[in-house]
């Protein structure tokens, strides 16, 4: 390569870089004052489920994305978390024996889900591609039937109710204005938290193991163990996306970690796009407008069709989800514009 | 456990395994040769029943002997043809790209349940079985000396599909081709082979497979929504556990995922989905190709 095409090739990506992070801070901030412009209702049944739904979706785009598993098992996790606080918290209906205050309740969950998602590592650890779909499936599936028969503890078919949430400096959680904020940190803080291993080593070895993991094996790493922790991380990260949930839905029934619920996830994350983390949020935030206003847009009922061929659509079109539409888009365009950036995009993935 | 409850539930585990087998065993050659999962089996299965419950009540108010089996038939070919569709329009052309493939027949599958709602209503329905699998028949040394008609007939059918599947699979030319595009699909193409017409037929014969499940099963008890999610999911642990592919193999998971199913609601029912799951994970642990699965280039 030239000189000078070396120098505009790194300008190219030094211009690009700090117009990403022009974008992220100007999204930053406008989400940051949304409450102040929107009404109560779009940043409470809007903003926030899409952002819980889009934390329970981004442990599903990390795994697939960096390490190249599709797990339908991430509600399981999440589910977990969700019934580990409505079973300690003291404000629960039906109470129970063992009572938790909130934070430590929120701790015992966090640990617990990473448990059950190092679990699921383990039971998958050695299947790869749809195997590991269809297992993860089944585990899903079976974690679902199990919550619903458990009577004892998890109260069957109802389900728990009246987790209230903490009350967060004394103001309760559930206030619109601090519940936004504070499920708006959180998914900053998880997301930032998928970016920054994406470039530990923990994350470029599962890149590695992603595209041959004969060859890091070869190299030394022990590639089930660093799978089964990236399955406990996408736990954790699950996890707090069900105890967010447990808050907004006051309680949590098995109706949350159903087949339904588990294929949600999935169109989540597959509708935004695996490619990037972001993608579980712009998935998220597509499928909860559809949700929402299926009933001014099709049928109040048909939600299901509606949902089904919007993703039946995407993957047909474009497998990559939105976030392939946008990148081969800015190809486009920048073809157009310079004949180094061609050569750069024909690079990308 | 008395020898009576004993062999009851040995025998409703029998009847439900021949069941599972004839819903599996469609899904485990669809696999075994285009190497796609098709999440939308279940839905193959409800398409069949309800195909079966359209034509079979019209018929049967008017007194027809032979509603059962026109409903059978309908079942059957609404399944094959939603399959051959399927095949055609959506999974014939990402052949090798076979997550997008499920992730289309997840989408299809979404839609095709919800569609079924709407039409049929979220009640329960069932098929009446024909006068002469009606009723019970004498059975020794189970519980009441009578046992199902109908739920033995099952195992004949399973038995029967079983069978019919080998001598395709061992003695005819289709199942020669089969056979080889099981182990080099490559190959055979470039032996002159219609691959991509070969399995748009085999889509069609597991679909169908479905759609006759749909019938049975309908018959043996009521079906309704989420019955689709439940036989995906059956259909998985089943062939996950006997091995992908694999006729045998399909057989005895069928046996062992019904057994494992019956003895466990029985001993305890509240947590015998995870005695299923346990058998899953045991399985996967020892041999991740299933138990006479091989492994798959």
């Amino acid at each position: 390569m030239s000189d000078a095409a070396s120098t505009s090739t790194t300008e190219v990506v030094g211009r690009s870089f700090a117009l990403s992070s022009l974008i992220t801070s100007a999204v930053l901030i406008a989400l940051v004052t949304l409450p102040a412009v929107l009404p109560e209702f779009w940043t409470v049944n809007i903003f926030v489920r899409a952002m819980i739904f889009g934390i329970v979706a981004l442990s599903l785009t990390f795994l697939a994305h960096y390490g190249g598993f599709i797990s339908l098992a991430q509600m399981v996790p999440a589910g977990v978390a969700g019934y580990t606080i409505a079973v300690t918290v003291p404000d629960a209906i039906p109470a129970n024996g063992f009572q938790l205050p909130y934070g430590p309740a929120v701790a015992l969950a966090l640990v617990l889900s990473t448990v059950a998602g190092l679990t699921i590592g383990a039971v998958a650890v050695r299947t790869r591609e749809i195997y590991l779909l269809m297992i993860t499936l089944a585990i899903a599936v079976s974690f679902y039937f199990f919550v619903q028969a458990n009577v004892e503890f998890l109260n069957g078919y109802e389900g728990i109710r009246n987790v209230m949430g903490p009350d967060i400096l004394s103001v309760p959680l559930r206030t619109p204005a601090i519940f936004y904020h504070a499920v708006l940190a959180v998914s900053v803080a998880l997301y930032a938290l998928v970016i920054y291993v994406s470039r530990a080593p923990l994350g470029l070895v599962l890149q590695g193991i992603r595209d041959n993991p004969r060859r890091i094996s070869a190299l030394g790493f022990n590639v089930a163990l660093h799978r089964i922790v990236a399955f406990g991380l996408a736990g954790f990260i699950a996890g707090v996306g069900g105890v967010l949930l447990t808050f907004y839905n006051i309680g949590i029934s098995p109706g949350t970690v159903s087949t339904h619920a588990t294929i949600s996830i999935l169109i989540i994350a597959v509708i935004g796009g695996l490619g990037h983390p972001i993608g579980a949020f712009i998935g998220a935030f597509i499928f909860t407008i559809f949700d929402t206003f299926a009933a001014d847009i099709y049928d109040r009922d048909r939600f299901n069709t509606l949902i089904g061929a919007v993703f039946l659509t995407i993957v047909v079109a474009s497998p990559d989800g939105i976030i392939g539409l946008i990148k081969r888009g800015n190809a486009l365009l920048a073809r157009d514009r310079s004949p180094v950036s061609r050569s750069q995009t024909s690079i990308a993935p | 456990m008395s020898l009576e409850l004993f062999l009851t539930v040995a025998l409703n585990g029998l009847t439900v395994s021949a069941l599972y087998f004839i819903v599996a065993i469609g899904f485990s050659l669809i696999f075994g040769l285009m190497r796609s999962v098709n999440m939308a089996h279940g839905t193959l299965f409800l398409v069949g029943a309800y195909a079966g419950v359209a034509v079979f009540y019209p018929l049967y108010d008017d007194g027809n002997a032979y509603a059962w089996i026109i409903a059978l038939a309908a079942g059957i070919s609404a399944s094959a043809i939603l399959g051959v569709v399927l095949q055609i329009v959506f999974l014939g052309w990402m052949q090798g790209q076979e997550l997008r493939q499920t992730l289309v027949t997840i989408g299809i599958s979404i839609i095709v349940a919800d569609q079924l709602l709407a039409i049929f209503g979220g009640l329960s329905q069932q098929f009446y079985a024909p006068d002469i699998l009606f009723g019970s028949v004498p059975v020794p040394f189970v519980q009441g000396g009578q046992y199902s008609t109908f739920r033995l007939f099952q195992v004949v059918v399973a038995i029967g599909v079983g069978f019919g599947l080998w001598l395709i699979l061992q003695r005819t030319k289709l199942g020669i081709v089969v056979r080889a595009g099981v182990d080099d699909r490559a190959m055979l193409a470039a032996q002159g082979v219609n691959v991509p017409l070969i399995s748009v037929v085999i889509f069609a014969i597991g679909a169908a497979l479905a759609g006759l499940a749909g019938v049975i099963g309908g018959t043996a008890q009521p079906f309704g929504q989420e019955k689709d999610i439940e036989f995906l999911l059956t259909s998985l642990v089943v062939v996950i556990v006997g091995g992908m592919g694999s006729l045998p193999g399909t057989a005895l998971g069928a046996l062992l995922v019904g057994m494992a199913e019956q003895f466990g609601q029985s001993l305890f029912p509240a947590y015998s989905v995870m005695l299923t799951l346990l058998i899953m994970v045991a399985v996967l642990a020892f041999r991740p190709h299933g138990l006479l699965g091989r492994k798959l280039s």
